[in-house]
């Protein structure tokens, strides 16, 4: 009958085109009253039901009445015994499951099916049914029939119970649990798909439970498994025990996993292998073998396989680059694979894991196909030369042709930005490379179309332009833009313009020239710029220059955008103070941007938070009535833990530094599920001398598992010289008993107890917001020697001028100035450059000079507007 | 004023020239994805494409990838774009890992987490290829195809299920999908297979 069919169709075929062209919804929908005749002609109706699928897999949406009634349609057609027409209801009732409604009239049916003697029928019938069922239809009718066909002999229908179960745990997760014994036999069958089911549903019914997933892995890393597939699924179980556990890689888990890598399928091997390298404690050791095996799979003649090995050998190399080396050869063979993303992974582990010698050769090979790869490529590309950068800095110049190359190529913004970001990188990493990879970004902005990109790299020349041998080639390509571009490139070329006025002595009377004429351009802006640049520098004077040119004031900016609003709102006569906005604290963005050149891509990255700590916070605090009439915290520290991890209260302080207070905030988290905590307060006693608590506001009810805050509110002492302290702590609070499921106390009686936590320590650092100072030397001339303080120490701890640096600068808690922060090697001696402002608005200059001879010396100048604060600082180093 | 003059200038200056930081691209976030939990649902989608690009038949089993249709259709386009040239077998895009395979004017796709075992993936699709070539008796094209819709849909079905893995052996689906003995040659049969079609012949006769 089926050859019948497929002959007249063919005949079809011939006269005209596809039959599945053009087809309209409304048409399709209206043969569908086919379905109801009688008798029930097997051919036309399969047809038709294979229309209605094709509109639906091509997008068609069908509504609620249109798909109910289709369902109608479809279940008349039960009663023909065709085959290939009821697995196609089948297939219809899945599509339209989660469409229609009153799904339930075909149960019975499909019950009648699933339990019938036909076996075509059985296995496709469960999940038809199970797709219509919810958990009551389920534990009342069918539970039976699912507990039979899961031990059921023939793999199909065990296979298709399994994997309904496991779709049904979504819903009905308590009663698939109790189907756990059959699931235990199934596992036990010989089927290879059968055998993987039974395992993923075991595994996800015993997940919660450590001690009996340890159990199920102990019995089935003993006997062997037949399926691959389940010997993927328990290698990847095995992994998650491993790393949960913490057990070390003796332990007879770790065992098996290596003894994977020695199975007959290569999909084992691969897992075992992938496994291993993505183990947080894999040493040198355990690698080799799986890296060896790897190896191996880099010749093979299957892309996939070359693919799968290069992937996981690129992450090797990320963490562990020696133990790739071994591979090297086999991975030069892979730069002219076919399959371009296996070039690409192949080149970017060499790059990670070769020798200086070889980045010219590797560097010719990619150039010669750089331009077939897809973007995305493209930017692992760039990154891995990132890395190289900072590797071997001699190679720059090579690096950076290659980069300058890569610019002028077609590219997305992104992959623009992640070339631009490179080449700033190495700017910055080495003075060297300074000149030749400012001349490369001039020349890209010539000729570039994102605004966003021009913009960035021309506050770059500001930056650093001056401070070059030859700064005025660069106000060609500065002045070009003002001619060219649009707005927003103008103003920031205008910027970068005036920075060279306010350095460049000789330069100056051009600037102003420049300057001028930029006062004609057509968008305010530009012109403000120019306007306001032009007035200061014809002041010729440098402090000005200094102040208001060279230095950004970094104010932060929704404190700054609050604070004003705030203003406007209460019309007064006095003009807003700008420094009673609080100073932002340095974006730890540079930081984060090296790390990442680093670890390329192992670890998701946290998405950058737009706002900083101190923004965050103040937001919250600014809710709290007795805090905000304080004002904006002026710095807040990181959260300090003021309890054991493990505890049965947990316990955090922040400091939040005000410009005359002092507040803690204890982030309390109450871990007792039986317990409910009221009026929790922290007493502070001891208190060091000076310090009055003005304020204490308690949380007034801390329920099982919930962070809340309550916060003591201390002034500081009016001598600036004993601000700092040590602050003993003790949690006071009443508790209720509870019920723990639903945390409603049991009655009201509540008794009173204390709970001691560990010490608190204010010191310099908290009363100090990290400030940077483009140019320090002006700024230190300018706060001029009246108040400075100098000192001698010796620093008898330190073994390395690093770890002084180090520690000095979190001991202070400022921000270090000009990249005095690296200490070239092989140096004796050092000069530190650090500035901060103090609460107070204070701004305070450090200068240490730094002498290595057994330990370190060091020699500190400090140089605040406000002598009490220099002594404070001086006095709180020794 | 000079300090309201200074603020108005600061503020837009930040604003513009924004401190360097431009990082974190789409695609390198979801590459970075965490280890997975293990599970069964290893299967992100399949899909059978023309030489056009269009679609023939798609499923998508996850529901945070590509909800919508029209998204699906933009992956399938630029899938396409990305594979039809060059006869490369696996490629990642968009997150996903993708393994494929082609004959004639035909495509076929099967789509993974970018952290799925890719030959895990592969024998999938291999599965997905060879069941269809023995229903099409080796004729892989789409005329033949749109022909047979009905059966191909009953294998892309057996073979996934929700994004579980139901059967990857070809045999095995091509048995289940109800071809009767005449629909495959007797060359490409089992033994297990010619017993189980001529028990069902003789059961249908003494059904008649």
């Amino acid at each position: 009958m089926i050859g019948f069919k497929r002959d007249s169709k063919k005949d079809e075929e011939d006269g005209g085109g596809n039959p599945f062209q053009n087809l309209e919804k409304t048409t399709v929908l209206q043969e569908a009253r086919t379905f109801n005749e009688t008798p029930v002609n097997p051919r036309k109706c399969t047809q038709i039901l294979t229309k209605i699928l094709y509109i639906l897999n091509q997008g068609e949406i069908l509504g609620t009445v249109e798909a109910t009634d289709t369902f109608f349609a479809m279940t008349k057609l039960f009663q023909s015994h065709d085959v290939i027409l009821r697995r196609m209801v089948y297939l219809g009732i899945k599509e339209l499951a989660p469409i229609a409604k009153d799904l339930f009239i075909v149960t019975s049916s499909l019950t009648t099916d699933m339990t019938g003697r036909e076996n075509l029928y059985r296995a496709a019938a469960i999940r038809a049914l199970c797709s219509i069922t919810d958990g009551n239809t389920l534990q009342q009718s069918i539970e039976r029939y699912m507990k039979q066909a899961i031990v059921d002999r023939n793999a199909a229908v065990s296979s298709a119970a399994l994997v309904s179960s496991l779709h049904m745990t979504r819903f009905a997760g308590e009663v698939v649990k109790r189907w756990v014994n059959e699931a235990q036999e199934a596992i036990n069958t010989d089927s290879i798909m059968v055998q993987y089911h039974a395992l993923g549903v075991l595994y996800h019914i015993r997940k919660t439970d450590r001690l009996a997933v340890t159990k199920l892995v102990a019995k089935l890393t003993k006997s062997t498994m037949k399926s691959p597939y389940a010997l993927c699924m328990l290698i990847r179980i095995t992994c998650r025990l491993i790393e949960e556990d913490d057990v070390g890689t003796n332990s007879k888990l770790f065992e098996f996993v290596q003894s994977c890598l020695r199975h007959k399928s290569e999909m084992v091997i691969y897992e075992a292998a992938h496994a291993i390298v993505n183990m947080k404690k894999t040493g040198a050791r355990e690698l080799a073998p799986a890296v060896s095996v790897l190896q191996l799979f880099c010749s093979s003649s299957k892309p996939t396989l070359r693919f799968a090995a290069v992937r996981t050998l690129n992450k090797v190399a990320m963490t562990h680059p020696a133990a790739v080396t071994a591979c090297n050869l086999d991975l030069e063979s892979l730069i002219t694979d076919a399959n371009r993303s296996v070039a690409t992974l192949a080149i970017t582990t060499l790059l990670k894991t070769g020798a200086e010698s070889s980045v010219d050769r590797l560097m010719k090979q990619i150039s010669s196909f750089v331009s077939e790869i897809s973007d995305e490529f493209k930017i692992v590309v760039v990154k891995a030369i990132r890395a190289l950068c900072l590797k071997f800095p001699r190679k720059h110049s090579v690096l950076m042709n290659f980069l300058s190359a890569m610019l002028r190529d077609e590219g997305g913004l992104e992959y623009k930005a992640s070339i631009a970001d490179t080449i700033i990188t190495i700017i910055e990493e080495n003075p060297e490379a300074k000149e030749t990879g400012l001349a490369h970004l001039c020349e890209f902005i010539e000729d570039c179309e994102h605004t966003s990109l021009a913009v960035r790299i021309l506050h770059l020349l500001g930056k650093e332009g001056p401070r070059t041998k030859q700064p005025s080639r660069y106000i060609r390509f500065i002045y070009n833009r003002v001619i060219l571009e649009n707005a927003p490139v103008r103003a920031a070329a205008v910027s970068a313009l005036a920075q060279f006025g306010a350095l460049c002595a000789d330069l100056l009377p051009n600037v102003k020239v420049l300057l001028a004429r930029c006062q004609m351009d057509t968008d305010d802006e530009v012109r403000d710029r120019a306007t306001y640049y032009s007035v200061i520098l014809n002041c010729n004077d440098a402090v000005l220059n200094n102040r208001f040119i060279v230095e950004n004031t970094h104010l932060s900016l929704p404190t700054l955008e609050k604070s004003l609003h705030q203003y406007t709102m209460q019309p007064s006569e006095t003009p807003f103070d700008a420094r009673t906005v609080p100073v932002a604290a340095i974006s730890p963005s540079e930081e984060a941007r090296l790390a990442a050149a680093e670890e390329i891509s192992t670890k998701p990255k946290t998405a950058i938070a737009t706002m900083t700590r101190e923004e965050t916070y103040a937001e919250k605090l600014r809710n709290i009535p007795q805090l905000a009439a304080l004002g904006s915290p002026f710095h807040s520290s990181p959260a300090v833990d003021l309890t054991e991890s493990e505890t049965e209260y947990l316990v955090k302080c922040v400091k939040h530094v005000y410009e005359r207070h002092l507040v803690f905030q204890f982030i309390c988290t109450n871990t007792l599920n039986d317990q409910l905590l009221e009026n929790v307060h922290v007493h502070l006693d001891p208190l060091p001398e000076g310090f009055v608590v003005a304020a204490n506001i308690p949380c007034q009810r801390l329920p099982y598992g919930e962070a809340q805050s309550c916060f003591t509110v201390l002034t500081f002492p009016d001598v600036l010289a004993i601000s700092v302290g040590s602050f003993g702590a003790v949690m006071k609070f009443s508790t209720k008993d509870c019920d723990p499921a639903t945390g409603l106390p049991d009655s009201d009686d509540s008794y009173d107890d204390e709970y001691m936590l560990e010490d608190l320590d204010v010191s310099v650092a908290d009363q100090m917001q990290k400030v940077a100072k483009a140019n320090f030397a002006a700024s230190w001339d300018e706060a001029g020697d009246e108040n400075e303080l100098e000192d001698v120490f010796a620093l008898t701890s330190m073994q390395t001028l690093d770890e002084a640096v180090k520690n000095i600068i979190q001991f202070l808690g400022m921000q270090p100035c000009e990249r005095s922060d690296r200490v070239q090697e092989g140096k004796s001696s050092h000069t530190l450059l650090l500035s901060g402002v103090f609460r107070g608005n204070h701004d305070v200059l450090v200068r240490a000079k730094l002498a290595l001879s057994e330990g370190v010396t060091m020699q500190l100048a400090v140089r605040c507007s406000d002598p009490e604060v220099s002594e404070l600082v001086t006095n709180s180093v020794g | 004023m000079q300090v309201c003059n200074s603020l108005r200038f600061h503020v837009k200056s930040s604003i513009i020239a924004p401190p360097c930081q431009l990082e974190e691209t789409k695609t390198s976030t979801k590459m970075e994805e965490v280890m997975l939990e293990p599970t069964l649902y290893t299967i992100k989608g399949m899909a059978i494409l023309d030489n056009d690009g269009n679609r023939i038949l798609a499923k998508y089993y996850d529901k945070n990838v590509f909800p919508t249709v029209t998204e699906q259709k933009a992956f399938e386009k630029n899938l396409f774009n990305k594979t039809h040239r060059a006869d490369a077998e696996i490629i990642m895009l968009d997150g996903l890992t993708c393994v494929y395979r082609s004959n004639v004017d035909l495509f076929f796709y099967v789509m993974g987490s970018s952290f799925e075992n890719e030959l895990i993936l592969m024998s999938v699709l291999n599965c997905l290829y060879d069941s269809i070539s023995q229903i099409l008796r080796k004729n892989v094209e789409k005329r033949v195809i749109m022909e047979n819709l009905d059966i191909v849909m009953l294998a892309m079905d057996e073979i996934c299920d929700g994004g579980i893995i139901l059967e990857a052996d070809s045999g095995n689906v091509v048995q289940r999908v109800a071809l009767r003995a005449d629909d495959i040659p007797l060359g490409e049969q089992t033994v297990a297979q010619v017993l189980q079609t001529a028990k069902e012949q003789l059961k249908w006769s003494l059904l008649k």
